[in-house]
């Protein structure tokens, strides 16, 4: 993107999935926008900008954060996780991936990739979650498709899989 | 043929892509010097525009064109109609459409004004604040029965009392029916079913290549086909040169089946007029506003019954919002009137209703398309009717079903698809049995209930049927080709909006053609693909595109057999298609692979005989005489906190019958998905207007969409009635979660706080907590 004469860019350096990325970009440059239209990582979705849906969810230093409320400048020398760096691609998904194909907990897709970034978060925290705990963490992450069930399902399955030896 | 995956719950071909960040969206999509579009928006519901000030917009850096209806030219037209109106005797319809940019005047807030072409949205939006437009407030025609008074403010100045249309529609004579009736009932219902609220919001991308004379466009649709055609024609290109993506779309529900947006027709001509690739992607605060919705009507609505509880007749007069424009025709509507008739026999029906220009966005179908409207209404007259004369409300819908060797049957009046409205084939007794075994009813009313009221808790349960009109014409139709690799390809060009067609239709060819459901590559929405479709709607992709699928699968069949019969000098009863080969039956050692074959379908040297086509592929169009019927029962056990009035739903239970069923896991999903839109809908979705309509929470923290703590685990079952009007026997589910929840609710929760004794009952939808506890304690 050009100058926009709104205010001075800055340079922003920040790690991506293990790698490291230096962009100079405007101050009030959404970190969603960041990723996905300076870096090219559109796995991470905009569904709401207002930080209700969870579609951008994204893990800042591990931890899951609204990625539409989050400015890019504000990463600087942080770790960032997104949906791409899950697993090793289509023929390689990870064990929630893998969770989330046999339970059907997709349809259309697009609040995919952030419920995968919550529950990626959760289940390492929680490794043997009961259905009401499972339940809690996801509220946070709008799904229009499914009523959530299978969502639920997938992630209990992850759960049990990765307790038995898995990579989330 | 074997089936090895039809009817099986086999995992999805399009998840791999979807989970890994890797399936392309439409603001996926980035194109070199690409411009971006912010639309100035009109902040009232009707306005004169003054004169408006774009200096400044235009005088910012990175601003690269500022637009007005003025600046459009002869490009500016109002919107075409989509969906004519059924031929419905005396029927009356005002048509008034969209126009790209609004000139002169605004009927609704949101309604585009000024369109700001820009190097970033940033920068794009910046612009459009500096915009300065002097309006002068008109008179609001707002809410539904105010704005269908003679004296009403008009949204169009030409339309007295705001009338877009109105039908009468009847069967018997019902007057007479009301006469002779043990009892009348007679309520008035309001039912307002919000908006779909996709994850994904809408976005158009499009791209004039100068050198290849060439529009491509990404475009969140439905409906892609039709969008070629109606941008070819408005600008002056052929069909051709214009090439529609619409790639995996972030959920649909209705509004992306409506066609040229105001921003789906701007976009292309800008980026024809700019000669540079631009994008437009609503936000979320747009959404609310642009997109349409569907919202409500309100039914003055009497039923005639006789002394057991049979349906002697019922009479609709109801109103229907339908926005500022009426450019879908009258399908939410009619549905509505239609679709009121459920499950049951009613040999006296008059229905009439008028549909309502107002200043608010545009009404077209959400998944349901107004079937929830009219089962809402049928569905409470029927539990008022049953507590009247002392039954059940499972009682009284048992007495009043179709009869299973009924059908076909006619209802005598003209439904959406402008056929006479005809149940193709069902048998309802057996599905209200399984829910109200799944459920435990008869337990539940004698045991547990006493049981739990006697602890002091506000428990209710309901059950309430309904039926989908699903799986409509016109046509779809499909390629399936075998390549070189063996792998087998499908086209067609339906669209798809998250509801697992990569996986379906691969799974009727992977059958057919003899390979591993892995290796069907599905492409849709792509319309240089597939040039011929009508679009995903109505709950009619597995019916109407899955059948064409099928047809074109079984004369690749065909030809895979004859090519390989030639080769092994062989009967074609003596082969055998197994594992993406050909093989004689008993000799599986001796055998070609199916890109062997599609090899020798296609020589590249020598002559060939008279009359032969190249390669090993077919394509087939299907379309049915009319919709496929499916139905249904729903059932559930709430309680409810006599404190809060938050309702927990204890058990859920739906059982279905979408004829023969392709993937049983897909249908799980779309019933699961259908119920929660249906919760939300209920008790949680409310679309707030003042009386200057502005909607008051347009935002997703203020209208609630349900989360995983508000939608319960569900418990479904099948049974199977194959529709007779197509080969597979297939009926649509895709709506059909979604339109009973409305009457279930309100069923259930006047019976868990005993409502009906104390003189209240629930004739509104949606529901909330609050405004339970103020029908409650107005008790």
């Amino acid at each position: 993107m050009s100058s926009t004469g709104f205010a001075d860019e800055v340079k922003v350096s920040l790690t991506v999935n293990g790698r490291r990325y230096t962009r100079t970009v405007e101050p009030r440059m959404l970190l969603a926008d960041f990723l996905r239209h300076e870096l090219g990582l559109t796995g991470t979705h905009v569904g709401c900008e207002h930080g209700v849906c969870g579609a951008c969810t994204v893990q800042f230093d591990g931890q899951p954060v609204r990625s539409c409320l989050t400015f890019a400048v504000q990463a600087q020398g942080h770790e960032i996780s997104t949906v791409e760096g899950l697993g090793e691609g289509p023929a390689k998904l990870s064990v929630l991936q893998e969770a989330f194909r046999e339970c059907h907990g997709l349809q259309c897709g697009y609040c995919t990739p952030g419920i995968l970034m919550t529950m990626q978060a959760f289940l390492a925290q929680h490794p043997d979650p009961s259905e009401a705990q499972v339940r809690e963490a996801l509220s946070g992450n709008l799904c229009r498709c499914t009523g959530y069930q299978h969502i639920v399902d997938a992630v209990l399955l992850a759960a049990k899989n990765l307790r038995a030896g898995g990579q989330a | 043929m074997s089936t090895r995956y039809f009817g099986q719950p086999v995992k999805r071909n399009e998840d791999a892509r979807l989970l890994t960040g890797s399936a392309l969206f439409v603001d996926d999509v980035e194109l070199g010097g690409m411009l971006h579009a912010a639309f100035l928006r009109s902040p009232y519901a009707h306005a004169k525009i003054v004169s408006i000030d774009l200096q400044a917009a235009k005088a910012r850096p990175g601003v690269i064109a500022v637009y007005t209806a003025e600046d459009l030219g002869d490009y500016w037209q109002p919107g075409p109609l989509l969906v004519p109106p059924p031929p419905v005797p005396g029927i009356v319809f005002n048509l008034r459409t969209q126009v790209p940019l609004a000139k002169g005047v605004v009927r609704h807030v949101g309604e585009p004004v000024v369109l700001v072409i820009a190097d970033s949205r940033y920068i794009a939006e910046d612009a459009v604040g500096d915009i300065y437009i002097d309006w002068e407030a008109l008179p609001v025609a707002a809410e539904l029965e105010a704005a269908a008074r003679p004296d009403a403010p008009r949204v169009h100045p030409d339309i007295p009392g705001n009338v877009a249309a109105h039908a009468h529609q009847k069967r018997g004579d019902y007057a007479r029916a009301a006469k002779d009736a043990h009892l009348t009932i007679k309520r008035r219902f309001t039912y307002d079913h919000g908006c779909s609220q996709p994850m994904e919001t809408r976005g158009v991308v499009a791209q004039w290549d100068n050198k290849a004379d060439k529009l491509t466009i990404w475009d969140t649709t439905q409906a892609p086909v039709a969008i070629r055609n109606g941008m070819a024609a408005m600008l002056g290109l052929s069909e051709r040169q214009v090439r529609v993506i619409a790639p995996f779309i972030g959920g649909g529900f209705g509004p992306k089946i409506m066609m040229f947006y105001p921003e789906e027709v701007l976009i292309p001509w800008v980026a024809m007029q700019l000669n540079t690739p631009v994008k437009w992607i609503e936000d979320r605060a747009e959404h609310f506003v642009a997109t349409t919705h569907e919202r409500g009507q309100i039914h003055d609505a009497e039923m005639a019954i006789d002394k057991d509880g049979r349906i002697l007749g019922v009479k609709d007069v109801f109103l229907h919002d339908t926005g500022a424009y009426d450019p879908y025709g009258l399908t939410v509507p009619i549905n509505s009137q239609c679709t009121l008739l459920g499950p049951y026999v009613v040999p006296n029906y008059d229905s009439v209703f008028t549909a309502v220009f107002t200043n608010k966005t545009l009404v077209t179908p959400y998944r349901g398309a107004g079937r929830q409207h009219g089962v809402f209404v049928m569905e409470r007259l029927l539990d008022i009717a049953a507590r009247e004369i002392g039954i059940t409300p499972a009682e009284i819908r048992r007495r009043n079903f179709i009869a299973p060797d009924a059908f076909p049957y006619n209802h005598g009046i003209i439904y959406q698809d402008f056929t006479e409205l005809t149940y193709d084939s069902g048998n309802y007794e057996p599905i209200l049995d399984q829910v109200l075994a799944t459920i435990g009813y008869e337990k539940f009313l004698a045991e547990e209930q006493p049981r739990l009221r006697a602890e002091g808790k506000c428990v209710g349960i309901a059950v309430v049927c309904y039926v989908e009109g699903t799986g409509i014409g016109p046509y779809e139709g499909a390629k399936v080709q075998v390549q070189a690799s063996g792998k087998v390809s499908v086209v067609t060009g339906i669209g798809t909006q998250g509801q697992g067609h990569f996986t379906s239709f691969a799974q009727i060819v992977a059958d057919a053609c003899g390979v591993d459901v892995t290796n069907v590559e599905v492409v849709t929405g792509d319309t240089d693909a597939f040039y011929w479709g009508a679009g995903t709607f109505a709950s009619r992709g597995a019916v109407v595109a899955g059948n064409a699928i099928g047809q074109a699968a079984g004369l690749v069949r065909q030809k895979i057999l004859a090519t390989a019969a030639e080769h092994f000098e062989c009967a074609e009863t003596d082969l055998v298609i197994e594992n993406g080969r050909v093989s004689l039956a008993g000799v599986p050692d001796h055998s070609i692979t199916l890109g062997e074959l599609a090899g020798m379908a296609n020589p590249m040297r020598g002559a060939v005989a008279p009359g032969t086509e190249p390669g090993l592929e077919a394509t087939s169009y299907f379309g049915p005489p009319m919709g496929a019927t499916a139905s249904g029962a729903h059932a559930m056990i709430v309680e409810v906190d006599p404190e809060t009035m938050m309702v927990e739903i204890k058990r859920y239970a739906v059982a279905h019958d979408c004829g023969v069923v392709i993937n049983p896991l897909i249908v799980e999903g779309q019933v699961q998905g259908g119920v929660a839109q249906g919760i939300g809908n209920a008790f949680f979705e409310d679309l707030v207007y003042n009386e200057e309509g502005q909607l008051l929470n347009a935002s997703l923290a203020d209208y609630l969409l349900p989360t995983s703590m508000d939608v319960p685990r569900m418990e479904l079952t099948h049974t199977v009635t194959p529709s007779p009007l197509n080969p597979m026997g297939i009926k649509g589910v895709g709506e059909a979660g979604a339109i009973p929840v409305g009457p279930l609710f309100a069923q259930a929760l006047e019976d868990a706080l005993q409502l009906p004794q104390r003189g209240v009952e629930l004739l509104d939808i949606p529901l909330s907590p609050s405004k339970l506890w103020e029908l409650a304690r107005g008790a």
